[in-house]
């Protein structure tokens, strides 16, 4: 969603056609058992008559449990799980930019070109994305399905600008070479240690 | 220590005394000080987001304040005029415009604009803006409503509107930022029966009516205070019309009645005034109509009125006081004959005592009523704006909500009681444990459904009613809480004037009867009506049909005449409380036809017994002999003592049924309308949609 605009391009609000993946009608969509333990156990946290307060939890579950982005069908079923209009989950979920609103490749690029990883060059991290991964513009999917690139502000880890995160985690203090290995061997299917945990909670949502 | 009631504070140098809690905004009008503001709005939860309504509190922050939002407290001194509120104002205006397009020439909503309005007043003539502005693109939300989101200045009454009083949530703000865009998301089309009303609210030209788009602007328009006659609500109106013609329809606001709203069969259905119209008399040959004149079609009548004839009145659900009563005279004293029937939904009742057909506690009283019970009805369907008071009280004060009935959706919740007349003792019986939290309520409200009153049990029904509410205390000494919801615009007004047999003459179903047996000479039915079907009215001798639209009814007839709706006469009308209120005509009448009650005074003097009338003036004066409560013009006559009426039913076994099948096509006017169908389709489609989705 973050789209950098050049000055003289005409913004366009676009929808998401609910056309991209799964539709309305699309009944097979159901949550996992693993995923219904776990929105039972968000649902806890709150009063039963304010389910509402457990939208972006059980959106961040949507979507990784449907490949990493949020289908116009699974932001109805999640609103249908947690007893709300639809347009009160569709509101929540295009105002964050963590959620993605069309498919997503498998590692999803979330390259930092805010204040301090720009100053320390993140022009660069995103030409070397592009260059591997022959991505042209941002938030675009390469040809393989394997990396999505998206530009996105601070990610409060300026500490060690620049950096990127793929999927849930941190790669930080990036700098060309860095990067290529680290996609080099995202592709390869081999595992990089990141920089930093990821379960901010118990359960991770 | 002591609360506080009333708070006292000084605007512009004028002191004023408000009830505590109340905001800077409600103070200043309380002075008639204008705040200009953009999504404020008294109907609606204040949202404070446009910051047009800054003002000035002396020892406040030294910033302006929203005064929409804020409480004005005791002392204060507020400033709406100094220097900073005027660069205030300026400041926000340019804002607001950053990114609108300024296409008033092009956009409906000019001259009625409060964006335009408010810029002239308040803005500046120039803005610091140079770069491209951003455009939103047009969202697809149904018939009723055309976007030109572009335009759309992010106030949210559309999305408050939407939650808080039609209780459709459909419409949201989605993205954020620059981004941001007010609509549905995935498009859909609104399914609310009020969903024009954001028409009205929206203050900018974003959401404007579809069927109006571009057909004219408002400044050309004769604006003419009339009534809404698509259900028995009442809801006060403006027809807008242009060299003769019926342009658009808007709400007029009356608190006691529709507040500000108006269903959008009210507002949309003036389309269908001018399609399916009988533009003169109508003669069959060979089952074939052929246009006449006014003096050829009452020649060819007039043999069949003869008095040795048996001659039987049907009458439709559109017609005026005036009318009817004149139609009423015309069949007892000039043909006379007792046949006459105006129940066309069967409704068991008659007119002997009033209170036991009317919407007792008033509209405005379900504000004050701790407990509704509704009794096969949907007020959804059958009266959107009476639904939308009881919704509103629901989700301002958790007023309970009770139902024996079909189970429909209402926009709020409810506790459903059973579909079966059978159960309704069990509301009262004093054992099981609903009766005895029913009994606990000091202003319960009952809703019956007048189509549920017409059932052949519906006596029997009424007398249930009648005692659930005597057991639940809805019968004090000062709170009448058993009603009748009315579905149709001249239920009402034929209960009070007698339009039903009198004497010993046919009822609807002995009517209907006669005529399969063939011993009816001649009928007349006097307007159309969906609750009889058109099959059944074969079989008179000699049909005539009296009405404005060509359909059902029209065709079944050997000879029409073409009389007038609403919009073409000056007339009274009775809504389900009983509260008569008059109407103008706003336009003549449709080339060759006629006044209803001219026709009617026209026939009786041909035929030698004229009507005691010749004007609409003496009309209404034996109208108000017959009916002396008509003399309260808008407003309520005062309650009655309560009387139980004789007689009872057995109750049936059957289930109540949707009482309102196709919302969109309930009349005659609304069945020719081609916006009416479109809605008719487009929600048809979403149900469908719906039921696959699961
Ligand atoms: S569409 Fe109109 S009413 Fe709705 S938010 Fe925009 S300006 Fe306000
Ligand atoms: S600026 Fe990049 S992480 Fe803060
Ligand atoms: S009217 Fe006060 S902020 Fe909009």
């Amino acid at each position: 969603m973050t789209t950098a605009k050049s000055k003289a391009t005409k913004t366009k609000v676009k929808i998401v056609s609910p056309d991209l993946g799964h539709h309305a009608t699309d009944v097979g969509l159901e949550f996992s058992k693993e995923t219904e333990a776990k929105i039972k156990r968000i649902l806890k946290r709150y009063p039963e008559d304010k389910a509402q307060s457990a939208v972006i939890p059980v959106l961040r579950l949507a979507q990784d449990e449907f490949g990493g982005w949020l289908s116009t069908s699974a932001m109805q079923l999640t609103a249908e799980r947690l007893g709300l209009p639809y347009i009160r989950v569709y509101e929540v979920a295009t105002f964050y930019t963590m959620f993605n609103l069309k498919p997503v490749g498998k590692y999803h690029l979330q390259v930092c070109t805010n204040c301090s990883c720009m100053i320390r060059g993140s022009d660069k991290i995103v030409e070397a994305v592009k260059d591997f991964t022959g991505i042209s513009k941002n938030g675009e999917m390469s040809d393989d399905s394997l990396f999505t690139l998206t530009e996105v502000e601070c990610l409060g880890a300026c500490v060690e600008a620049p950096m990127m995160q793929v999927n849930n985690g941190y790669y930080t203090k990036l700098d060309k070479e860095k990067t290529l290995q680290i996609l080099d061997a995202l592709k390869k299917g081999e595992e990089v240690e990141t920089a930093t945990p990821t379960t901010p909670m118990k359960d991770g949502y | 220590m002591s609360e506080i009631k009333t708070i006292t504070l000084t605007i512009d140098g004028q002191q004023t005394t408000v009830p505590a809690g109340s905001s800077i905004m409600d103070a200043a009008k309380s002075l008639d000080i204008e705040i200009p503001h953009f999504c404020f709005h008294k109907r609606l939860s204040v949202a404070g987001n446009c910051r047009m309504c800054l003002v000035q509190v002396e020892g406040g922050p030294p910033k302006p304040t929203a005064s929409c939002c804020f409480p004005a407290g005791d002392g204060m001194v507020v400033h709406t005029q100094s220097d900073m509120v005027k660069d205030a104002r300026k400041g926000v205006m340019e804002f607001l415009l950053i990114n609108h397009p300024l296409d008033c020439p092009i956009c409906d909503q000019a001259g009625e604009c409060d964006l335009q309005d408010i810029s002239v007043s308040y803005g500046s003539d120039q803005s610091h803006f140079a770069e491209q502005k951003r455009a939103v693109e047009d969202k697809d939300i149904g018939p009723k409503i055309k976007t030109v989101m572009t335009r759309c200045i992010h106030c949210t009454r559309c999305i408050r509107f939407a939650t808080e009083v039609a209780g459709v949530e459909e419409m949201g703000a989605t993205f954020r930022g620059e981004n941001m865009s007010v609509g549905t998301y995935v498009e859909s089309a609104l399914q609310s029966e009020l969903a024009g009303n954001m028409i009205d609210l929206c203050p900018v030209g974003a959401l404007t009516s579809k069927p109006y788009a571009f057909t004219g602007r408002n400044w050309e328009l004769i604006k003419t205070p009339s009534v809404d006659i698509m259900d028995a609500v009442g809801s006060n109106i403006e027809v807008h019309s242009r060299a003769g013609k019926v342009m658009r329809i808007i709400p007029r606001e009356n608190d006691e009645v529709n507040e500000e709203w108006i269903s959008d069969t009210a507002r949309f259905s003036y389309d269908g005034l001018y399609e399916n119209r009988i533009t003169s008399p109508l003669l069959k040959n060979k089952g074939k109509f052929r246009a006449i004149g006014w003096k050829k079609a009452v020649e060819t009548l007039l043999p069949k009125l003869d008095n040795k004839k048996t001659i039987a009145g049907l009458v439709g659900d559109l017609h005026a006081v005036e009318d009817l009563f004149a139609f009423n005279a015309f069949m007892k004293t000039t043909l006379g004959s007792d046949h006459v029937d105006a129940r066309m939904n069967g409704f068991a009742l008659d007119g002997s005592y009033r209170p036991s057909y009317l919407f007792n506690t008033t509209i405005e009283g379900v504000d004050s009523a701790d407990a509704v019970v509704i009794i096969g009805s949907n007020p959804r369907l059958e009266a959107p704006i009476i639904n939308a008071r009881i919704r509103k009280n629901v989700v301002n004060r958790q007023m309970p909500v009770y139902m024996v009935g079909a189970e429909v959706d209402l926009t709020y919740k409810y506790k459903h009681l059973g579909d079966k007349p059978e159960n309704i003792a069990e509301l009262y019986d004093g054992k099981s444990a609903i009766s005895k939290e029913l009994a606990k309520f000091e202003k319960p409200l009952i809703i019956l459904g007048a189509d549920t009153l017409g059932r052949s049990d519906g006596l029997g029904i009424y007398k249930e009613a009648e005692k659930l509410a005597d057991k639940i205390g809805a019968l004090s000494s000062n709170w009448t809480g058993l009603n009748v919801l009315h579905n149709k615009a001249s239920a009402v007004a034929a209960l009070d004037l007698g339009v039903y047999p009198e004497d010993k003459g046919m009822d609807l179903g002995k009517t209907l009867k006669a005529l399969e047996k063939g011993t009816v000479d001649t009928l007349i039915l006097y307007g159309d009506s969906t609750h009889v079907d058109a099959e059944k009215l074969k079989g008179a001798k000699f049909t005539v049909y009296i009405g404005s639209h060509r359909d059902a009814y029209a065709e079944v007839a050997d000879l029409v005449l073409p009389v007038t709706p609403y919009t073409e006469k000056d007339a009274w009308w009775v809504n389900t409380e009983g509260r008569l209120q008059e109407a103008k005509a706003s336009v003549a009448p449709l080339m060759n036809a006629k006044e209803d009650w001219k026709v009617f005074r026209h026939l009786s003097g041909e035929l030698g017994k004229p009507l005691p009338f010749n004007s609409l003036e003496e009309l209404r004066a034996h109208v108000l002999k017959k009916c002396p409560n008509y003399k309260y013009n808008n407003c309520i006559a005062p309650a009655e003592k309560w009387v139980s009426i004789a007689g009872a039913d057995k109750l049936l076994k059957k289930s109540f049924v949707e009482t309102v099948t196709n919302f969109y096509k309930s009349n005659e006017i609304l069945k020719a309308s081609k916006v009416m169908t479109e809605c008719a389709e487009s929600s048809l489609n979403k149900n469908k949609a719906m039921r696959k989705a699961g």
